[in-house]
């Protein structure tokens, strides 16, 4: 860690107040401003597409003390929208290059690296360390998490979430402000909402997101202007606008309401009904077949009507020349299947088409088969040329 | 009173990829009946089975959360606009 000018907290070196000149010079910051931007410290959670704007505005700006958690490696898909990394970076833990990449930015500040997935039993002890978080994470269970460690500990929660050209955000945990729970008490169920691997996002959402939490946090930090406290930001990139609802308290809040029943952390991934889903569920209920076994069916020539159901945008990226139905479509579109011909589904990884399959078993279709792992294992196990998104 | 409905984007694959939808209805009940009758699929997403709304999606008249007003007995007025807010869980992954 670094210690070199963190160690007076009272004072700028001459080389700080050169490099925060830009700073020093607004009467909204100015040294006193400056001085608390060094004092600050400030934890991420995640170092993904809203951490790397985050990261990059919080370390450049002098933020004197910068925790960040995150367990994942970076690859390519990441590229696109992770601006913190670069190709040569990919496979690397991303702490290790987020931490060279900040630490390049801006040596003057320190910077805590915690490879590690934020769980009940570490979080409190984490999240105590510093004044404020930003929550940059991409799933129910640890936004929950954040949000009720950020509430039992008193510390402001700068919340910012995104799905494809959509995002949201807020600060919760303010005091004598609402936080993440009384705006959505519970997550939905697993399923219901696309994840973002599916969703996709446009590249720059992130960006615009995360330098509003990184703005949120200085802001907080300085003591200026008017936070964004009950007040839920909605942004809409296509038509770029911005819309604001009112945000209040919800007195009927399990942990910040007035009869709180969460007075500690408990377990979040059961909270959000996720308990082993993917890993043991599927497998019993959905009959499925290897993509191996499939091309060795097709090669012998047997007669297998193949059913795509992802979008038609995934469609032109690769394909097996199947039927194209999106999931979406296929309850009102099911007559164009023959339920006496063996059909397997696919989509890119298996989850879609998984849905599909038991959608149509129900709907009286008896045989058909998921292709397990989608288009990815597809290409993994058979046709490398065919690529993988 | 027209009215319009904004429809966030993880939902619009279950509204005909419709942004808003424009119709008659006089309670915010009545505005999310006549659009799960238009569009079936979205009622699984609005509603739990037993008929209520669920509760990872916020519904807002204008700027207010609809909790906070009468909820689903809310009126409207003309010009009205809803927005439903499903929460959104993506930032890194
Ligand atoms: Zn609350």
């Amino acid at each position: 860690m670094k210690e070199s000018s963190a160690n007076n907290p009272a004072a700028l070196s001459k080389e700080e107040v050169l490099r925060y000149s830009r700073h020093l010079i607004m009467p909204e910051v100015g040294m006193e401003g400056q001085l608390k931007l060094k004092k600050a410290k400030v934890l991420l959670v995640g170092a993904g597409g809203l951490g790397a704007p985050l990261g990059l505005y919080l370390a450049a700006a002098g933020v004197g003390r910068l925790g960040i958690i995150d367990f994942d490696a970076v690859d390519f898909t990441n590229l696109q929208r992770q601006v913190t990394f670069g190709t040569s970076d990919v496979g690397r833990k991303k702490l290790e290059a987020a931490r060279e990449r900040l630490s390049n930015l801006n040596p003057e500040i320190q910077i805590d690296a915690y490879e590690t997935r934020l769980t009940s039993e570490n979080a409190l002890d984490i999240v105590r360390e510093y004044d404020i978080v930003a929550d940059g994470t991409d799933n129910f269970p640890t936004r929950y998490l954040v949000n009720d460690a950020c509430v039992l500990l008193g510390k402001p929660n700068v919340y910012g979430s995104i799905f494809r050209f959509e995002g949201q955000a807020s600060i919760f945990g303010y005091p004598g402000g609402p936080c993440y729970r009384c705006l959505y008490p519970e997550p939905p169920p697993p399923g219901l909402v696309p994840s973002c691997a599916e969703g996709g996002v446009l590249g720059v959402l992130p960006g615009i997101i995360g330098c509003i939490q990184a703005m949120e946090t200085l802001k907080l930090i300085l003591g200026n202007g008017e936070p964004l406290v009950g007040r839920l930001l909605l942004f809409d990139a296509l038509r770029m606008r911005f819309r604001e609802m009112k945000l209040r308290k919800n007195l009927e809040c399990l942990v910040c309401g007035e009869h709180r029943t969460i007075t500690k952390l408990i377990d979040y991934a059961e909270f959000c009904g996720i308990r082993g889903e993917e890993v043991e569920a599927k497998p019993l209920d959905i009959p499925e077949i290897t993509p191996r076994d499939l091309k060795a069916r097709l090669d012998r020539g047997d007669d297998i009507y193949i059913l795509d159901v992802r979008e038609p945008h995934e469609y032109q990226i690769c394909n097996l020349r199947g039927h194209l139905i999106p999931l979406g479509d296929l309850p009102r579109r099911v007559s164009e299947l023959d339920s006496s011909r063996e059909i397997v589904a696919h989509c890119r990884s298996g989850k879609r088409s998984g849905e599909a399959v038991q959608f149509l078993q129900k709907a009286g279709f008896h045989k058909i088969w998921n292709l397990k792992g989608g288009i990815l294992a597809w290409s993994d196990e058979v046709d490398p040329s065919v690529p993988k998104y | 009173m027209g009215v319009k409905v904004i429809i966030p984007t993880p939902l619009r694959q279950f509204a005909g990829k419709r942004e808003s939808v424009d119709l008659e209805a006089n309670t915010v009940a009545e505005a999310l009946g006549s659009l799960t009758s238009q569009f079936g699929e979205l009622k699984k997403h609005l509603y739990s089975d037993d008929g209520r709304l669920r509760s990872f999606v916020n519904v807002y008249v204008n700027d207010e959360d609809i909790r906070y007003l009468q909820k689903e007995k809310t009126t409207l007025q003309q010009g009205d606009t809803i927005s439903i807010v499903p929460s959104i869980a993506g930032g890194t992954e």
